[in-house]
């Protein structure tokens, strides 16, 4: 069983594809659902071999893969765990993604790994410390990476900028892309009472490589107003929806992924919200040839 | 100032202070919210803050009844939450390779005072670590299983095996697989009799499916020899140590287990 | 050219692994198969054959930690049923793993 590599980056198309879960593996290959492509999470193929790569690569053959990796800590103040990072790059090698992407938010700290995405405060030393991080994966890996904006229940007293100069600063600094979790947007500005559509207006678009489409749960902060917590558990909100169907409107189609991490439902279940994404794409796909 | 509403405090606190405070009280829920930490007013959030500690704390012990699903049927669900939060607390991960996580909880189980009583919980534990490791182990090619057969009586002392990435073997003093069996039982009806010694086993994924074999008595003895590049001979006399060794059954279940990846004669004429 | 010598060991383990081969003919072939049988980290229907441990999350969790304690709780599962038998000596299979040194091959 020798290990396969891909040799040309499987380019992610401008439509809807769905998070890469095991208890669908089955279903994938034996029917084929019309799918654009799949998104796996790099960290679930670090391992050396077995049932995972198995059956990625068959998914590789015949599907396009993105890759998301939800551990390098790129916020971190600590230097990147240079391990991790050979990792990735051999993750990267053997399936080739169309498009590989990571958090603004830090998980590791001296040497425990502590499995959330961990809010960074906003200020030029912030900045400063993402950017080189940034750097060192596009140099080691080669190629341009995505940084998606987080979702966020707290604020820092140091913070003196917003999310979106700090992520125009780290474009600008490191010319990666950006990945633009919309339930993200509408989780961090209920959590942080700014406009989501106001956000979105200011929102580098031009840069925006891959959306990110997740549900939330809904809990209550310290004063009894609603706490949005990403959970990933759930069909995509409605108020998502509009938000989605809005910038898609504005900037045209970009390809979008459907998240469920928690409680992965049935194939059928999930594939509904990638229908829905899609059936966006294309009105949008229409309307911007027609004006062009 | 849109999207950011906190205002700011005259002396910011350096990233590496910010970081090393707020991982502390993640896993420590006696450390008090972190200074800094606020709502959007510039308000003091402990609920806030509380989510990312419950994401932390949750998601490790999910990852745990991921992990040991055996465990966590023994004890129960309940049960298992609250050890597995008191194990998560005492070994957070140190890698983001969650799927290795745990490799501490075998000993964990073995100081656990409230599961004192349940001693065989421990190699159990060992055996569901060492199927996820045997899981996710490089693959390779079994040879074929009568590949010994081909090899001339008078080489045979001298042939030393290469077995398979994923092979690990346990010594249990207890029935480890056995008790694994019964809880995976689809029903009552088919829970294997629970013998009353305790289980050499023999793990590997030779393909796709994590296989577990019962070894018998001076196998281990005999395979650990092996792995270790000595050759037939020397594995032999290593597995006569025990009285109730027989050559040719270890060398059934070494054939039968399809362990074996390549073989070479070493140091071949005497 | 040094000739080989057929020593005892030599004489045993070839006798060994002919009786190995023929007991392993007829046994081998069910189980190659089923090592090849799709296996991608499902749970099959009452086992546990496949499972892949944890993986990764890139999302919080709406579940609320109930903060059980384990040293006031008591276990529940199916160790209130597992009775394991007794030794041939008639030992309570409960006691501490010295207690139980005696199982170990010597």
């Amino acid at each position: 069983m020798s290990e396969q590599h891909f040799s040309t980056p499987a380019d992610i198309p401008a439509r809807a594809g769905a998070g890469l879960k095991a208890c669908h593996y089955e279903n994938i290959l034996e029917n084929a659902p019309d799918i654009g492509w799949f998104e796996i999470h790099a960290e679930n193929y670090m391992g050396d071999g077995g049932p995972p790569h198995h059956a990625l690569k068959q998914i590789r053959d015949r599907y396009p893969i993105s890759c998301h990796g939800v551990g390098l800590s790129i916020g971190s103040e600590q230097p990147l765990d240079q391990d991790h990072l050979a990792r990735l790059k051999t993750v990267c090698t053997r399936y080739a993604p169309g498009l590989f992407s990571e958090h603004l938010a830090w998980s590791t700290h001296d040497t425990g790994f502590l499995n959330d995405l961990l809010p960074v405060p906003y200020t030029e030393e912030t900045v400063s410390r993402v950017a080189e991080h940034i750097d060192q994966v596009q140099n080691y890996l080669g190629r341009p990476m995505l940084l998606e904006n987080p979702s966020t229940y707290v604020a820092f007293d140091e913070s003196d900028m917003n999310e979106i100069e700090f992520l125009r600063q780290i474009v600008e600094r490191t010319g990666c892309g950006l990945l633009l979790d919309v339930n993200n947007v509408h989780v961090s500005a209920n959590n942080q009472h700014y406009s989501a559509e106001g956000y979105l207006d200011e929102f580098p678009v031009e840069v925006v490589g891959e959306i990110h489409l997740g549900g939330h749960a809904e809990d209550e902060d310290d004063d009894g107003a609603p706490l949005l917590i990403d959970a990933h558990d759930r069909e995509v909100a409605d108020l998502v929806w509009s938000l989605y169907e809005n910038l898609i409107a504005r900037i045209g189609p970009r390809p979008t992924l459907i998240e469920w991490d928690n409680d992965v439902p049935d194939w059928q279940t999930l594939f509904k919200d990638v229908e829905r994404a899609d059936a966006v794409l294309r009105s949008a796909a229409k309307q911007h040839s027609h004006a062009a | 100032m849109p999207f950011c509403a906190a205002p700011r405090n005259s002396t910011p606190m350096p990233l590496k202070h910010r970081q090393a405070d707020f991982a502390q009280a993640l896993l420590n829920p006696d450390i008090p919210v972190p200074q800094g930490v606020v709502d959007p007013n510039g308000a003091p959030a402990p609920k806030r803050f509380a989510v990312y500690r419950n994401n932390v704390t949750v998601s490790l012990i999910e990852a745990m009844a991921t992990a040991f699903p055996v465990i966590q049927k023994i004890v129960g669900a309940e049960f298992f939450a609250a050890m597995a939060r008191d194990f998560v607390r005492a070994h957070p991960p140190t890698s983001p390779l969650l799927m290795f996580y745990g490799e501490a909880f075998p000993d964990f189980l073995r100081g656990f005072t409230p599961v004192a009583h349940l001693a065989y919980l421990p190699e159990v534990a060992q055996l569901e670590l060492y199927r996820r490791q045997a899981y996710h182990a490089a693959d390779d090619e079994p040879l074929p299983d009568n590949f010994l057969g081909a090899t001339a009586p008078e080489d045979l002392a001298n042939l030393s095996v290469v077995f398979h990435p994923s092979l690990r073997l346990l010594e249990a003093t207890y029935p480890a697989l056995s008790l694994w069996e019964w809880n995976n039982a689809s029903n009552e009806a088919n829970r294997p009799a629970l013998p009353e010694h305790g289980e050499a086993i023999l793990i590997a994924r030779p393909e796709l499916t994590v296989e577990m074999h019962r070894l018998p008595p001076g196998s281990i003895q005999f395979l650990t020899v092996l792995a270790e590049g000595a050759p037939l001979g020397a594995a032999a006399e290593a597995g006569a140590t025990n009285p109730q060794f027989d050559l040719a059954t270890c060398i059934s279940s070494l054939l039968e287990s399809r362990i074996a990846i390549s073989y070479c004669l070493v140091g071949a004429q005497q | 050219m040094t000739k080989k010598v057929v020593t005892t060991t030599n004489m045993a383990l070839a006798a060994a692994v002919a009786t190995a081969l023929t007991a392993a003919s007829v046994s081998t072939t069910p189980a190659a198969a089923a090592g090849k049988e799709k296996c991608y980290g499902v749970s099959l229907a009452g086992q546990n054959d496949c499972a892949a441990g944890p993986g990764t999350t890139c999302a919080g969790t709406s579940t609320i930690d109930y903060q059980g304690n384990a040293w006031t709780l008591v276990p529940e599962g199916t160790c209130t049923t597992i009775e394991l038998p007794k030794q041939a000596d008639g030992t309570e299979r409960k006691g501490s793993l010295e207690a139980l040194e005696r199982d170990l091959p010597t």
